[in-house]
């Protein structure tokens, strides 16, 4: 029997019982930790009352929001209306609450429930639910482990709440990198267009369609995924519209692998790279330079490369961009950077490869395919 | 007959395939100032790379051979491969583009939002990959036989040398312009000997003899044929979708549109060119029947001129006709081992491997394994061992794609058990047939032919399972079904992407 219960434990000889039993308590906490952080919701509830039990090691435990009961184990349903009672009794009180003698017994055989404690769930000094544990004998020592669980509880919950505004921020970097056009760019284009009404009249209509369409994929409000070739198409005009200011000044290169074009990535994720490489390498740089964009194909993934040999940037300004530094004028390499992440994950970031002087390189790779976008 | 216009066929179609590898990467970017993004590839460019990739040994050779040895029966071969993509039009070309899945084993992730449903296509991409790759090897072997009398395993470890150099060197990665170009090469390559040949038939006053035979005009004879016909046609009509190297092509249509009209062009090539080995076939009955008691029917195509024209224009012929079978194994079996090397190194090797590494592995691993398979499986048809490949594909993808696209209720329990019992009762009997087990009676007949048997227990251990833990079905199943069925034109709702809530 001793052998059968370390096994749970791992290897033998990994400290005394007691150290064994805290690692135990640990692994629980993080299993259910990994469920919570999806916030307060059905599906992480229903699996992190399972581990929150085996912490309490009570027979029964629930979790409510503010209105109902998300999730419950061990709990049958003659007490399932007696906990949720309670839960909002605790609610309303904005403390801890314990069953009155008596309030929970029942006739039904096999069934040891007798009492429960009920503590609040806090998010943000918000009471955003309730914490039952319910048990055959009330004791001290079950009201303070309800108690500190649901204070723990409340802080991830207070992490997934970080998770998701943190989301959310990302999303709203995008409505006003969409708003953003700068004004810049605004004055140089109709400038330029403006100079070629009288000389090419044919010239300055085609510029005034592409900067119409232009705008209009950069307002565009909805969706946050878009394809490679509608994303290039944007950048094309961009580029058209910069070359009608820049001249023989700004030399473009393409070089497209057709069988990329269908890649989904998330939408203005390259643009704001090649404004990058216009305004910051070629802009700048006297007697103007190239930007060279190469989209490969690499089976299962697509790799597109966005390079200028402009004037280059100090690698460590970069890096600071890259962290979110707002006080340098990057276009989003940033927001870029985020997006890339959090659709594709960790390993999928902006790679920058720049120095004073020596122009930029800006590598994206893309999966073909990736589980979570969903366009 | 002289091997040096043969030899030298083969090389030049070797070399040219390492070349494109090389330096096409180059070629068949679009390089332009402006306005090179609009410039998507089209549906029928598209099916001529579909078809390249696709018309392999069994298809150049095999068919043909079958044809000469058993009759009109063997028809169903051609046709079946054929209408295989008319399936695939009808039920999966366009749900299967709007998944934006790339491999089978992405389609698996995606409608069943799971990691263990995944680990199993991708094992089961790598065994379908192997199995096709079987036939390509022992048909190069054939050709470089019949055309300088080397012995045929010299053919196989210079198709799998190729292929590897190609894996290797990160080449010849589904680049379309040059996959679409080969099945105008093969397309040429039959049609113009043929046409030739026939000639020469005409010429001779249009003999008939051979084929007026009861035994090889009349269908359905043999024990059990009417089983062994069914059990054809079920593996090739289901087996096509199933196909590694077919699906990641779909990728390329612009939306679900363009993927059925791509799928309709490809119906269009192939039954173009599938006319041409029952010519062959038929050409071989009259001028070649004692290939049929030496039992090297495979070769007939090759044999074909030499005996009808001779002298010079039957060298040169055969060694056009060489260098077509030629680019048909190369194109073939560098699609499949890369498209397998890529799936098996992204989800099994990757743990051992990095990226780059893992790739080039799989693809020597795959070669390697395939080219001892090729070894032990020396009595074998190719176009029947093509069709094994076709049987396992039948009896594991297609029941995944059919019930995954239209049965809301697929879980991912009832799709690992279904290509489990599929995948693993197929392999049984075609590892049987290959290594050369041939029972008599019903229990022949089922192993030569497995697929009516297996399909069916597929299918029925799919929906079966999901029945039993309906409880199980994925969280995101109601919007994956919209998104595989609403055509990219309608505005809906397509749900939000929650990078917090991916299924894990």
């Amino acid at each position: 029997m001793a052998g059968w219960r370390r096994r749970p434990g791992g290897r033998r000889g990994l400290g005394n019982e007691a150290d064994r039993a805290t690692f135990r308590t640990l692994h629980t906490a993080s299993l259910a930790s990994a469920a919570l952080r999806a916030g307060l919701d059905e599906t992480g509830v229903d699996t992190s009352v399972k581990h929150l039990r085996a912490l309490l090691g009570t027979p029964a435990v629930a979790m409510t929001n503010t209105e109902r009961l998300l999730g419950h184990v061990g709990l049958d349903d003659h007490h399932r209306e007696g906990a949720t009672a309670l839960a909002h009794r605790a609610i309303a009180a904005g403390t801890t609450v314990v069953s009155a003698a008596g309030e929970l017994d029942c006739e039904i055989p096999g069934c040891v429930i007798r009492h429960a404690v009920a503590t609040p769930l806090v998010i943000e000094d918000r009471v955003a639910g309730c914490l039952v544990a319910l048990t055959g004998q009330p004791s001290a020592s079950l009201l303070r482990a309800t108690e500190e669980v649901a204070a723990w509880v409340s802080s991830q919950l207070d992490l997934a709440e970080l998770d998701a505004s943190r989301h959310r921020l990302v999303q709203a970097e995008v409505r006003a990198l969409r708003a953003q056009i700068s004004p810049h760019f605004l004055y140089n284009a109709l400038n330029a267009i403006a100079s070629f009404v009288r000389t090419d009249p044919d010239r300055a209509r085609e510029l005034l369609l592409e900067f119409a369409d232009f705008t209009r994929y950069s307002f565009q409000r909805t969706g946050e995924y878009t394809t490679l070739d509608e994303e290039l198409r944007s950048i094309e005009r961009y580029l058209v519209l910069e070359q009608a200011r820049f001249g023989d000044r700004l030399g473009v290169t393409l070089r497209i692998a057709p069988e990329v074009l269908g890649v989904t990535i998330p939408v203005l994720s390259l643009q704001p790279l090649v404004e990058n490489a216009v305004r910051h390498g070629i802009a700048e740089k006297p007697g103007g330079g190239r930007v060279t964009i190469l989209a490969e194909d690499l089976d299962q993934e697509a790799i597109i490369t966005i390079e200028d040999d402009g004037v280059g940037e100090d690698p460590d300004r970069v890096r600071r961009a890259l962290a979110g530094d707002e006080s340098l004028d990057s276009i989003g390499l940033s927001n870029v950077d985020a997006r890339l992440r959090s659709a594709y994950g960790e390993d999928y970031g902006l790679v920058v490869e720049t120095a004073l002087g020596a122009g930029t390189k800006v590598t994206v790779r893309v999966p073909k395919f990736a589980p979570g976008v969903r366009p | 007959m002289s091997p040096a216009y043969g030899i030298t066929a083969v090389v030049l179609v070797s070399v040219a395939t390492l070349l494109v590898g090389a330096i096409g990467l180059r070629i068949s970017r679009t390089t332009s100032d402006f306005y090179v993004a609009s410039r998507a590839i089209g549906p029928s460019l598209n099916a001529s790379a579909i078809s390249g990739e696709y018309l392999s040994a069994a298809s150049f050779l095999g068919v043909a051979g079958l044809i000469l040895a058993r009759g009109v029966d063997t028809l169903w071969y051609p046709v079946g491969w054929t209408a295989g993509y008319l399936l695939l039009l009808l039920f999966v070309a366009a749900p299967l583009r709007r998944s934006r899945a790339y491999t089978l084993p992405d389609f698996a992730e995606l409608r069943l939002e799971s990691q263990p449903a995944r680990r199993v296509a991708s094992a089961l991409v790598g065994l379908i990959g192997l199995l096709y790759l079987i036939p390509q090897f022992r048909g190069a072997g054939l050709t470089l036989s019949a055309l300088t009398g080397a012995p045929t395993w010299v053919g196989a470890v210079i198709v799998a040398g190729v292929v590897v150099a190609n894996v290797v060197s990160g080449g010849m990665r589904s680049i379309t312009i040059a996959q679409a170009f080969q099945y105008w090469l093969k397309l040429v390559a039959l049609l113009l000997p043929a046409m030739f040949l026939l000639r020469a038939w005409h010429h001779d006053g249009g003999p008939t003899h051979g084929l007026h035979l009861s035994d090889w005009v009349e269908p359905l004879q043999g024990h059990y044929a009417l089983y062994l016909t069914y059990s054809l046609i079920v593996a090739t009509f289901l087996g096509t979708m199933g196909l590694p190297h077919v699906v990641v092509r779909f990728y390329t249509n612009r939306d679900g549109r363009a993927a059925r009209r791509t799928t309709v062009s490809v119906l269009a090539l192939l039954s173009a060119f599938y006319l041409l080995p029952t010519v062959y076939g038929a050409l071989g009955r009259v001028y070649a029947s004692d290939l049929i008691r030496s039992g090297r029917t495979d070769s007939v195509v090759l044999e074909l001129p030499h005996r009808v024209l001779g002298g010079t224009a039957g060298d040169l012929l055969t060694a056009l006709l060489g260098a077509g079978a030629f680019a048909a194994f190369l194109s073939t079996s560098s699609g499949l081992v890369v498209s397998v090397s890529g799936v098996l190194s992204q989800d099994l090797v990757n743990r051992w491997f990095d990226g780059v590494r893992a790739f080039r592995l799989s693809g020597v691993a795959v070669a390697a394994a395939a080219l001892v398979l090729t070894a032990l499986s020396s009595g074998l048809a190719v176009a029947h061992a093509v069709e094994l490949a076709f049987a396992v594909a039948a009896s594991t993808f297609s029941p995944l794609l059919l019930l995954g696209i239209w049965w809301r209720g697929l879980t991912a329990r009832g799709a690992i058990a279904g290509l489990v019992v599929g995948g693993g009762l197929s392999t049984v009997a075609v590892l049987a047939v290959m290594v050369g087990a041939n029972p008599i009676g019903w229990p022949g007949a089922l192993l030569s032919q497995p697929a009516l048997i297996t399909v069916p227990l597929a299918f029925g251990t799919m929906v079966l399972g999901s029945k039993l833990g309906r409880r199980d079905l994925p969280v995101h199943v109601a919007s994956t079904m919209v998104r595989l069925h609403a055509p990219e034109a309608v505005d809906l709702d397509r749900g939000t992407f929650h990078p917090d809530r991916r299924t894990v």
